[in-house]
């Protein structure tokens, strides 16, 4: 019997599949949380890969800071259109209310929009288990990451009390009024992201692509002027640039990167011959040492 | 020292299509290294993230300055940095069984298990090796076969991994002496063969020097052997061989999208399917032939092993999740006693005779396990006499499911042979366990069909058979409360036995002590002589502390659905201790008695018993009452 061998792509592609099925089987009330990036791109393609022909049997949901790019929010509304799948949309009311911005508040912008924000959207709808797009390659302290992260009734991650996963088996029981968040691209690297992103021509956010945009620098960030909120100093003029971005988040707290890649493969050119790691663009991960740590414990993904 | 076809940045820069293409076609192998810090197996693995490129200009940079800050190879760059950080976690006190590290190259992507830790050494090491094609065995060349890498040996064997690479690190301290690596390798050979490892490819490396890593080392012309990455990198994958298997497949979710369409969802474990094919539904046996393997995007010309798909059936027959689709010729077995080996992997050790949750394929039934047969010194691989099994020790025992379950032995599937154990009220996975066979008993023994049913045992007592099953702790008053239950029950001219906790522990129990096991023996025990008397058409009555919820609830699922009747008798601790009628209470304050119920030993109230009957504020005979007013209505 001729035997077909399975690449890369594809084995991670069927594992991702199996998480989700399991968590669909297994838990009461699903959701996918939908941040609009590739990461989360690529979860939603193999959603709909998992359950087809069904829609997939959960709702997304966008824990929304106001603060993201505009062609993010276009994308988003699109995108969920496009699966059948409900999107639901959530902004903390108390950060609404105070005006918590990334300009004037610091790591707090992150505690209430993202941290809050995703704890009040969960006790709200009432959902026991969401699909977070982490991967283990992002940063160190993923490595270790569990599939099937456990929760406590008020969502905090006990590091002591995780459990080991053996085998396709994932222990997805529970208590009532603890969750989990479930993380079916654990296994992916940033290349196979691209690659898969290549390879199933999935839409992503044109942000990842080169174009002429306004941007000025803020502590050594390319930034990118998106709309009218940005606080430009006296006399400050934004630049147009020719810039991407390789991870996509908060405007004001995306750095940029100078490029002329337009096209997929040239981005996974660019990405293969870059000389630094994909999180440097970020703002959250270079607080503090062992911040990411932090944050999960007090229920960021 | 780096070999440059793993640099491959010019093809990257003159044709990225080129590039990607031969990235398409890239496959994936999982592999798991065993070795301590000492062995050098953070630096070996760090060696393989530098030499494949994963390591970006930043993080060179950081390890750059890392390495002089407080490195350990002086001013040489030091690779362990990369991977290490996992020691500064474990003394937070957070668990780690497994770090994952992902590297790729032209030919393949690779995972790497990484399991840090001494202590917890067994129970990570499963963890890692349990979704590992291969392994690699590092031994330090200065000290040669020692007992971790007997135990690493054991555990990789045990967990079912064929491919082993045997890698002699540190060659370079010992000046690649080719003598010293042959009598390694000799030593290895002999025990490997002792414990059933069939064949393993020994490598002299250095992951600090880099030699035979990425490729052949001038340094040991005496070597002719596979370097250790383009081994990795052609090495037959065991989802290959899975292929070569007759077809399984966990049914993991049913597809019901509308009326018209009913597709079964599952990872293949073995296999190859494809439309047209005999297949059978197991447990049920029921067969049907395969009509479409669906896909987005279009169907699909076969599914094979390791791959998530969708088929559909051309008869409607009952086919559920956890149930097994096979090729019809070539049935799994189907049993509900196997003998299994069992890694215990929690703080609270095993309790033999406790129901614990089996989760097997895509299945969770309820399980047992019986006391272990043996347990394993993973360290010499003898076997000791046990009574339960703890944290981090591998032991035999025989498990009894709640119902008959498809399964294939550990040997020949993972998928089918391998299964965890959880916790039934903390939900923990306490335990991993691999099938070794089904027991003969289970096969031969078939349930006895009698004519008289047990239907017509209660007919003709013109009684509904119930177990009223009162618990409480120690003093609540659940014998009083029995007796005047019976006595009201016998005035009405229904026939009932009642079994008491003291009277049952002086014959059918007397073997039976008060340690937790011994308790939940206790339990099944008498709930197996109620399930009897039922039959025989009874009202059973019966008086235990019970304290255990999964005891109870065990019970419960013994029985006919709506014959349990479980009444909590609830007097607060305080209450019961001031009665203290047989002085139990007084002497195990004075630590007289061990394992006192509310004492030293905790009481689980019911989370929604049928009854719960406060003593505090109601007469025995008002108990009575209640209860009877329940059992006929």
């Amino acid at each position: 019997m001729s035997v077909k061998t399975l690449t890369h792509l594809q084995r991670l592609e069927a594992e991702s599949i199996h998480i989700m099925r399991e968590v669909v089987s297994e838990a009461q009330k699903p959701v996918m949380l939908y941040s609009v990036g590739k990461d989360s791109a690529v979860m939603l393609h193999l959603a709909k890969k998992a359950f087809y022909p069904s829609p997939p049997p959960f709702p997304l949901l966008h824990v929304d800071t106001t603060w993201k790019f505009q062609d993010m929010y276009k994308l988003r509304d699109k995108a969920a259109r496009d699966a059948g799948m409900e999107l639901l949309v959530y902004q903390n009311p108390e950060a609404k209310e105070k005006g918590i911005n990334p300009f004037d508040h610091g790591s707090l912008h992150t505690d209430m929009w993202k941290t809050e924000g995703l704890k009040q959207a969960l006790d709200k709808y009432g959902f026991d288990a969401a699909f977070g797009g982490a991967r283990r390659d992002e940063e160190k302290s993923r490595a270790k990451e569990r599939v099937f992260s456990f929760r406590s009734a008020n969502h905090r991650w006990d590091p002591k009390n995780q459990r080991p996963e053996l085998w396709r088996l994932y222990n997805a029981r529970k208590n009532k009024g603890e969750s989990m968040r479930v993380f079916p691209i654990s296994n992916w690297t940033e290349l196979d992201i691209w690659q898969y992103i290549h390879l199933e021509g999935i839409e992503i956010v044109p942000l990842y692509f080169s174009a002429p945009r306004p941007t000025v620098t803020r502590d050594g960030l390319l930034l990118m002027v998106d709309d009218n909120r940005f606080p430009l100093n006296p006399g400050e003029e934004p630049v147009m640039r020719s810039v991407r971005f390789r991870t996509l988040g908060c405007y004001p707290l995306t750095g940029a990167v100078e490029s002329n890649a337009t096209t997929l493969p040239e981005v996974i050119q660019e990405m293969l011959l870059t000389t630094t790691s994909e999180r440097q663009g970020r703002a959250i991960d270079h607080d503090q040492a062992a911040s990411m740590e932090k944050k999960k414990q007090e229920g960021y993904f | 020292m780096t070999d440059p076809i793993y640099k491959t940045d010019a093809l990257i820069a003159q044709d990225i299509d080129a590039y990607l293409e031969t990235h398409q076609h890239k496959t994936m192998l999982r592999f798991i290294t065993c070795g301590s810090v000492d062995d050098g197996k953070s630096t070996l693995i760090g060696r393989l993230l530098y030499d494949s490129k994963m390591i970006f200009e930043d993080q060179l940079a950081a390890l750059e300055a890392d390495s002089k800050r407080v490195g350990t190879q002086g001013q040489e760059i030091d690779f362990a940095l990369l991977v290490d950080g996992l020691a500064a976690e474990r003394e937070q006190g957070i668990t780690i069984d497994v770090a994952y590290r992902f590297f790729a190259t032209e030919k393949r992507k690779f995972i790497v298990a990484d399991t840090p830790g001494h202590e917890q050494y067994t129970r990570n090491m499963v963890t890692g090796a349990s979704t590992a094609d291969l392994a690699v065995i590092l031994i330090d060349a200065r000290k040669g076969v020692l007992t971790q890498t007997r135990r690493h040996s054991y555990l990789v064997n045990l967990l079912g991994i064929k491919n082993i690479v045997l890698a002699v690190n540190k060659m370079d301290l010992v000046g690649y002496d080719q003598a010293l690596f042959d009598a390694i390798v000799a030593d290895y050979s002999a025990f490997a063969a002792s414990i059933g490892i069939e064949s393993f490819t020994p490598m002299p490396i250095s992951g600090f020097k880099g030699d035979n890593i990425t490729a052949p080392s001038e340094n040991t012309p005496w070597y002719t052997g596979p370097s250790l990455l383009p081994f990795l990198e052609t090495v037959e994958l065991d989802s290959t061989v899975d292929q070569r298997k007759p077809f399984r497949m966990p049914v993991q979710w049913v597809n019901r999208p509308n009326l018209d369409f009913r597709g079964f969802s599952g990872l293949i474990a073995d296999g190859v399917v494809r439309p047209g094919d005999e297949v059978r539904v197991l447990p049920s046996g029921k067969t049907s032939t395969v009509s479409r393997v669906v896909a987005l995007g279009g169907d699909l010309e076969a599914g094979v092993a390791g791959e998530s798909v969708t088929i559909t059936l051309a008869d409607e027959i009952d086919c559920s999740r956890g149930q097994v689709i096979v090729a019809a010729k070539s049935p799994l077995e189907v049993s509900d006693q196997f003998e299994a080996a069992v890694i215990w992997m929690d703080e609270h050790e095993m309790v033999p005779g406790r129901a614990y949750w089996m989760k097997i394929g895509a299945q969770t039934v309820s399980a047992s396990i019986g006391a272990p047969k043996y347990e394993v010194n993973v360290n010499t691989q003898e076997h000791l006499a046990a009574k339960t099994l703890d944290l981090n020790s591998i032991g035999v025992a025989n498990i009894t499911t709640d119902r008959e379950i498809p399964f294939a032995p550990y040997t020949e599937s993972r998928d089918l042979g391998g299964f965890i154990l959880i916790d039934k009220m903390t939900n923990a996975t306490v335990a991993a366990g691999i099938i070794h066979f089904s027991l003969r008993r289970a096969q031969n023994i078939h349930w006895q069909a009698t004519d008289i049913t047990r239907d017509h045992h209660a007919k003709m007592k013109h009684q509904k058979p119930a177990v009223v099953w009162l618990t409480g702790l120690s003093g609540s008053g659940k014998s009083t409360i029995a007796n005047a239950l019976e006595k009201k029950l016998a005035r009405m001219n229904r026939h009932t036995f009642l079994l008491d906790g003291d009277n049952v522990r002086h014959g059918l129990n007397k073997d039976l002590g008060f340690t937790e096991a011994d308790r939940v023996e206790n339990v099944r025990r008498v709930g197996e002589v109620a399930k009897l008397m039922t039959d025989a058409g009874l009202i059973v009555v019966t008086a235990f502390i019970s304290p255990f919820r999964s005891e109870r609830d065990m019970v419960r699922g013994m029985m006919q659905p709506g014959e349990f009747v479980e009444v909590f008798v609830d007097t607060p601790l305080s209450v019961a201790e001031e009665r203290d009628v047989k002085g139990l209470y007084a002497k195990a304050r004075a630590g007289q008695l061990k394992n006192f119920t509310g004492i030293d030993s905790p009481y689980e109230a019911p989370e929604s018993p049928e009854l719960r009957i406060d003593t505090t504020s109601m007469t025995p005979d008002e108990a009575a009452e209640i209860i009877i007013a329940r059992l006929i209505p």
